[in-house]
């Protein structure tokens, strides 16, 4: 049987056991990724039964680790290397920005770089400093990286073996506090394309747009805003660089309202981008501005702040409010 | 021949750039194999008093002879204040390990196992000079006085630090791993500009060390000849992963290529501790720059109370380190030599009551913070943009209350 019921966690293990399968080339690489299985247990199992060739345990160095996982795609290897939090990812920031990113550009196209970068990203968790953010936007912003971040468990198992096919570097932000959060997942299927958005829940009054943690918030929204009589469609958009705006396009010119949601601060994040492409393709269907919900201009709070820094529920209803008052 | 058996008959210090003769022929040891294995070997170590609580005399071990000058002040009384220390600082860590069981802290990264490499340290201070810690340095902040309980904020999850550090000359913990190695180099640059004379004190984890940020803390504090010293504590692991998978050579030695001296003291002996911080200190503020030191020790609980180390740590290597406990080697020295009672160790026990009740009342009474502190202090000087939200959110929870 090619459907299973998994967590988000067990389908990125999945994923990366048939990625290893599949291809010798592939590398796991990363802190405490092998006899541990990673501190939230991604790669569990993978040394073990891979070796440490192949799952490899890191110096504690997101420069290095990041800088040699380049070195050994120019060698012909795939190599998935995982940042234990989102916090730490900025040791590694000048090699992804300055080298992976544009080593593709630089060869004049001759080389590649299949390098996966994955990152448990955002909050919710209660953890301290540093293990809660959203540092999305400033990878979008680098071109020659692309962005991806699944909402479920299949988007989870599919997503990145597709991210680890790609031969560019991908940046796989995933949801660590829907990391438990369970789905089905048909290994057998065959998948949608990595960019494309997925209408999570047709509507016909408004959209949310929204990827990772935040789809699932924007579908209790809809589901608590149907109670009230409103059609709420959520789009689920999985990746942030590229943006399928065309996907998109067809949804708010079905319901002429758009709402963007995510955790990360609001100003100059992927919302700010959204709003001006969709108010460019779409101002003729508008009836109202685009409006987003999302983190403040202030560093992410304290673990029991969290809770009311978060966009929730109340939040995105009040913006569909704010949004159908127009 | 390994390098540990050349380094065993030297002093354990590495050269630094007045012994370049030593340096020449460590340097000739036949490369990575062997010095993998030298890593793993039980090391030798600048050792005051042994396991078995017995004082390390100059005859005994000549190496300790020059780090022996550095506590010939210290007295019977002095050294069960050492004791209490880390008793105090046990107890302390002890409580919050509780506490983060029973829910009142998100999180809790424990010394246990640790307390004389930090007690020992701590205690070499100068209220002038100043401390850059990691997230663990519980019984260094202990000994510049910050009240403990202020260090559970952040891990309860109120705040991201808790203190002003410039009451205490202790700087706030730092999560990004070895960032504040930089941080501590950075003063120590300023200290030396000012024509002051006192020291700075980094403290950081073998793990750390494979940082680029501590690479290029060594490189400048070396060629600014910056009065810093860089105390490791090496407690063998960072999280799942072994010292090994960090270096292939002493950690100590490393300081040689830097230009600088570096030292590998036992970490679980609170004496050897203070006397080669002293030391280190002592360089510093004679002008002679930074050093290295080494504290061979280890991490007797989890990495955090998140981690499990069933997955990867053998009770045995645990056990065997357990006999080398900080406390026990000093508590059954100062029983033998006469230099505590029974009475003094009851007294402790009554404080130590007194302080672990004194943490859980705090932390159990610390109140989550106002909504509104997420927007205070972003900037010094304010911001439109923070001012405009502020007043959004502000808006929005009101819209709450008159509504329903
Ligand atoms: C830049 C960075 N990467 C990863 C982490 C996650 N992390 C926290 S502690 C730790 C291990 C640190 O080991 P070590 O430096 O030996 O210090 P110890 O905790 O053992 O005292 C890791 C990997 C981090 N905090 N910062």
């Amino acid at each position: 049987m090619a459907v299973e019921k998994m967590s988000i966690a067990k389908a990125l293990n999945e994923s990366l056991r048939k990625a290893l399968e599949q291809d010798p080339k592939v590398l796991i690489m990363g802190e405490d990724v092998g006899k541990l299985g990673g501190v939230f247990r991604i790669t569990d199992g993978l040394q073990k039964d891979f070796g440490e060739e192949r799952v490899i345990d890191t110096p504690l160095a997101e420069s290095g680790i990041v800088g040699t996982a380049i070195g050994l795609a120019l060698r012909g290897y795939r190599p998935v290397v995982e940042i234990q939090f989102d916090g730490f990812v900025f040791p590694a920031y000048d090699q992804i920005v300055t080298q992976l990113a544009k080593m593709h550009a630089r060869a004049l196209g001759k080389v590649k770089m299949p390098v996966v970068v994955r990152i448990p990203y955002a909050g919710g968790i209660g953890a301290v400093e540093h293990h809660s953010e959203s540092p999305e936007a400033l990878f979008a912003h680098v071109p020659g990286l692309k962005v991806v971040s699944p909402s479920n468990a299949s988007d989870a198992y599919w997503m990145l073996q597709q991210a680890i096919l790609s031969d560019d570097p991908v940046i796989f932000f995933e949801p660590k506090r829907r990391y438990w959060d369970k789905g089905e997942v048909d290994t057998d299927a065959i998948p949608g394309e990595l960019h494309k958005a997925r209408v999570a829940r047709e509507g016909s009054d408004i959209t949310l747009a929204a990827y990772g943690p935040m789809v699932k918030v924007c579908l209790e929204a809809a589901a608590a805003a149907a109670e009230e009589g409103k059609s709420v469609e959520v789009v689920d958009l999985r990746s942030m660089s590229p943006i399928d705006f065309d996907g998109l396009q067809v949804s708010v010119e079905k319901t002429r309202r758009l709402v963007v949601v995510h955790e990360a601060p609001v100003f100059l994040g992927t919302g700010a981008e959204i709003a001006a492409r969709i108010t460019e393709r779409c101002f003729y269907h508008l009836e109202a501005p685009v409006l987003r919900v999302g983190g403040f201009h202030a560093p992410y709070p304290p673990a029991r702040l969290e809770d009311e820094y978060l966009p929730g529920l109340d939040r995105v209803l009040d913006a569909v409010d704010r949004s159908l008052a127009y | 021949m390994t390098v540990e058996s050349t380094a065993a008959r030297k002093p354990r210090r590495s050269s630094g750039t007045k012994r370049a003769a030593g340096a020449a022929s460590a340097a000739k040891a036949p490369a990575a194999k062997a010095a993998a294995t030298a890593q793993n070997a039980e090391p030798q170590l600048v050792q005051l008093l042994t396991p078995e609580g017995e004082r390390v005399s100059a005859a005994d071990n000549p190496d300790a002879a020059e780090f022996l000058s550095f506590v010939e002040d210290i007295t019977t009384e002095d050294l069960r204040g050492l004791y209490r220390d880390m008793v105090l600082t046990r107890r302390f860590d002890g409580e919050a390990t509780a506490l983060q069981r029973q829910g009142e802290l998100g999180l809790w990264a424990s010394l246990l196992g640790q307390e004389a490499a930090q007690i020992g340290s701590g205690r070499a201070l100068r209220d002038d000079d100043y401390v850059f810690p990691t997230y663990r340095e519980h019984g260094v902040a202990w000994c510049r006085g910050v009240d403990p309980t202020n260090l559970l904020g952040m891990f309860r999850g109120v705040n991201h630090g808790g203190w002003d550090p410039n009451t205490n000359n202790f700087h706030l913990y730092t999560i990004v791993i070895g960032s504040q190695t930089l941080h501590a180099t950075g003063y120590a640059m300023g200290v030396a500009k000012d024509g002051a004379d006192s020291a700075v004190i980094a403290y950081f984890g073998d793990g750390a060390s494979s940082q680029g940020d501590v690479a290029e803390a060594f490189t400048f504090s070396a060629v600014y000849n910056s009065p810093v010293v860089f105390f490791c504590q090496n407690n063998q692991w960072a999280i799942s992963e072994p010292t090994e998978r960090q270096m292939r050579v002493p950690l100590y030695q490393r300081a040689q290529g830097f230009g600088f001296p570096g030292v590998r003291v036992d970490g679980n002996d609170v004496l050897a501790c203070l006397a080669v911080t002293r030391w280190a200190l002592a360089r510093a503020r004679a002008g002679e720059g930074p050093t290295l030191v080494e504290a061979f020790t280890y991490r007797m609980g989890a990495h955090t109370t998140s981690d499990d180390p069933t997955k990867y740590r053998r009770d045995e290597e645990t056990q065997a380190w357990e006999a080398k406990d900080p406390i026990l080697r000093l508590k059954t020295y100062l029983l033998a030599s006469g230099g505590a009672d029974e009475a003094f160790f009851e007294s402790l026990e009554a404080e130590s009551e007194a302080l672990g009740k004194r943490v859980r009342e705090v932390v159990r009474a610390m109140p989550d913070p106002d909504t509104m502190a997420i927007f205070e202090n972003v900037y010094a000087d304010g911001h439109a943009l923070v001012d405009e939200e502020r007043a959004q959110f502000a808006a929005y929870l009101a819209s709450f209350e008159e509504g329903h």
